[in-house]
């Protein structure tokens, strides 16, 4: 197989080099335990604490105490919202979105199950929020809003310094799942009200099996994995010191390179959608494109399937996402752009390109080459195409 | 990521006879965007020997929905339409080397356009119409209890999943499983039963010789010789050939003018109630 043109950064990243460098020791001759007594293993804490000194900085939040390492992005959304349900028991009103990644609807699911009442707030047609809704749907119940920052296929980023307000005025608490915008976009949140935010490791050049749960002090919390006094006794379980390491050095490269993403990233990202909405018909850009991460694009092509779209990129070595029934995993096509409204003649054949620091412009140049043949081609074979056009 | 054949890869990469046939013989249109899959399959049928000597499609869908087509189209090109009606999604996904589990969908797609097609050659619509009894079960995809039921029958489907990957139904918003569940258990009741009854009559005519015997040993311990005891009689297995039991009469029963009548009466019936209607018994003397 030729180099891959890999633009699916929103699914995954390249572990990048230095992460994995600095990873190494501690996979092979620093194995201690950094609880330990003994200096071989508790000389280990201080890059520990390093770690979470650069998390806290790329967050801009005030306190590295405010920093707790978990196993994934999944693990800091399902603790920060049963954590917040432990210390409010006599709540029972959950306010989320429709458009939210599995790691919090299934859970929020699965509450309305155990005796929880929740409220789903609707997105528009830019998969953009009306906050008079969320304004509206809270009462006196209401113990937690959960609302992700950017979304995972769209990039629509939410106005969560907005909604902080909101849940501070109201006395709520307010939990993000930022999985997609930390890393892409800047962060201040010594001056954001939020309370807990979600963030995962591999989404920005560290490895799988990292990530890490932001709490404001001062906020009520309660552990999700009970065991030891890890984590200040918030989160049972020795140490993953090699990948916290990797997430420690991958925030600091993030916080370096946020000035390229926000200007050469997004500037690729442009070309290519602009382009493709150039050279080819019957397309729609999916996703408000004034809020917005600088290396998403979401581009619903009509009259033809999703899968068979990214099947013949991949013969040609590039790799995207889809949101089409066919790769959903399940039959029904993507709940995002669902809730966004669009025709599914668009939902069906839509596709996600998500770039990162490491592609470059050749590559962009040769997608806007390749494409068109390829959905011409799949619209040749589509029965739908003549009617139309 | 899927795993597919070759064979799927090559269809896919090289779709066999995409298109539409002008002033086509025969159409087959099913599914829908909103389904996610759709095709339209047009024929040439010569009219005297009734031969597909050409068909073409056009399909919307993942990879497997267009190999899936172009293998029908390849499948059925020189049949007789007779022939041609015979073809099964599975003979689809053979053709393919198989498909993964939660594709078989797409054979079933091709399946119903050929289906369709040859109804419309016979003068039906080009497009699937619901016949008098049929029921939407699944909402989400239009599927209808009918079409359910006979992928369980072609394709000998035991759970709600494997209807979902054969028919999609159940695959939406999942309200409809219950019912499914209802549909599969309706079907293989009926299917239990029918097997029972089957394998019940056959049942018999397997017991072996010496099942046989003790079985006659047995009812005569149990419903014969406690009658005769009563009386003062008595009886004795002597020897059994296929369907007549040799007894000898002991005690009074010896040479008791009625002991013909107890033969018949006492005997005999019961063996025939409690073993096989074809019981004779004879008196040993």
């Amino acid at each position: 197989m030729t180099k891959v043109i890999y633009l699916d950064n929103n699914a995954t990243t390249a572990v990048a080099l230095e992460v994995f460098e600095a990873m190494k020791p501690f996979l092979t001759e620093e194995y201690g335990n950094p609880s330990s007594m003994h200096t071989f293993g508790g000389k280990i804490r201080k890059n520990i604490d390093a770690s979470r000194q650069a998390v806290c900085d790329l967050l801009g939040a005030n306190d590295p105490s405010e920093i707790i390492f978990t196993s994934c992005g999944t693990e800091s959304d399902n603790t920060a919202i049963i954590g917040t349900l432990r210390s409010y028991p006599e709540k029972k009103h959950i306010i989320t979105t429709k458009v939210e990644h599995p790691a919090v609807l299934s859970l929020a699911r699965y509450l309305e199950t155990q005796g929880y009442r929740l409220t789903y707030l609707d997105v528009d047609e830019g998969g953009m929020l009306d906050l008079n809704e969320l304004k509206s749907a809270i009462d006196n119940d209401t113990v937690l809003i959960s609302i992700m920052h950017a979304n995972n296929e769209t990039g629509v980023i939410f106005p969560i310094e907005e909604i902080a307000e909101i849940a501070r005025m109201r006395n709520i608490a307010f939990h993000t799942d930022a999985v997609q915008s930390v890393g892409k976009i800047p962060f201040k949140l010594n001056q954001i009200p939020i309370d807990i935010l979600s963030l995962s490791g591999h989404k920005l050049h560290a490895p799988k099996g990292i990530g890490a749960l932001y709490v404001r002090k001062g906020t009520k919390f309660s552990p999700f994995l009970i065991g030891g006094h890890q984590e200040l006794n918030r989160r049972g379980g020795t140490e993953n010191v090699a990948s916290i390491v990797g997430l420690g050095v991958a925030c600091e490269l993030a916080k370096r390179n946020l000035e390229d993403e926000n200007t050469r990233v997004r500037k690729l990202r442009d070309k290519l959608e602009n382009a493709i909405v150039e050279k080819i018909s019957n397309v729609r850009v999916n996703g408000n494109k004034n809020s917005r991460l600088p290396n998403t694009s979401n581009i619903g092509f009509e009259f033809i399937e999703g899968e068979s779209i990214l099947l013949k990129l991949d013969e040609k070595g590039i790799a995207a996402s889809s949101g089409s029934a066919c790769t959903s995993g399940s039959l029904m096509p993507s709940h995002v752009l669902r809730a966004m409204g669009i025709p599914f003649t668009f939902i069906q054949g839509s596709i996600r390109f998500s770039l990162s620091c490491y592609n470059k412009e050749e590559e962009i140049d040769q997608v806007i080459e390749w494409l068109p043949a390829i959905i011409k081609n799949l619209r040749d074979i589509s029965p739908f195409t003549n009617k139309k056009s | 990521m899927w795993d597919y054949t070759d064979k799927v890869k090559e269809l896919f990469k090289n779709p066999r006879n995409v298109g539409e046939i002008e002033n086509p013989d025969a159409v087959g249109e099913v599914g829908s965007i909103i389904c996610g899959d759709a095709l339209r399959l047009t024929l040439r049928i010569d009219k005297k020997t009734e031969k597909i000597t050409e068909a073409k499609f056009k399909t919307f869908g993942c990879a497997s929905a267009i190999a899936s087509s172009s293998a029908l189209t390849e499948m059925i090109k020189g049949m007789t339409v007779e022939q041609a009606a015979k073809i099964t999604n599975q003979d689809i996904a053979d053709y393919l080397g198989g498909l993964p589990e939660e594709k078989m969908h797409c054979s079933v797609m091709g399946m119903e356009a050929l289906e369709v097609a040859i109804a419309n050659y016979r003068g039906a619509p080009a497009k699937k119409t619901m016949v008098g009894q049929e029921r939407i079960v699944c909402k989400c995809f239009s599927v209808t209890d009918q079409k359910i039921i006979r992928a369980i029958k072609e394709n000998n489907l035991k759970t709600v999943e494997e209807v979902t990957h054969y028919t999609k139904a159940g695959g939406g918003c999942g309200k409809c499983k219950p019912e499914i569940q209802k549909l599969l258990n309706e079907f293989w009741d009926k299917e239990e039963t029918k097997i029972i009854q089957h394998q019940e009559a056959p049942q018999k005519k397997k017991v072996t010789n010496l099942e046989r015997i003790s079985l006659i040993k047995e009812t005569m311990e149990r419903e014969i010789r406690p009658q005769l005891k009563a009386d003062g009689g008595d009886v004795e297995l002597i020897d059994v050939d296929r369907n007549k039991v040799y007894v000898k009469f002991l005690g009074v029963c010896l040479g008791c003018p009625a002991a013909g009548v107890t033969l018949k009466e006492l005997v005999e019936a019961k063996l025939k109630e409690f073993i096989d209607a074809e019981i004779i018994v004879e008196e040993v003397k």
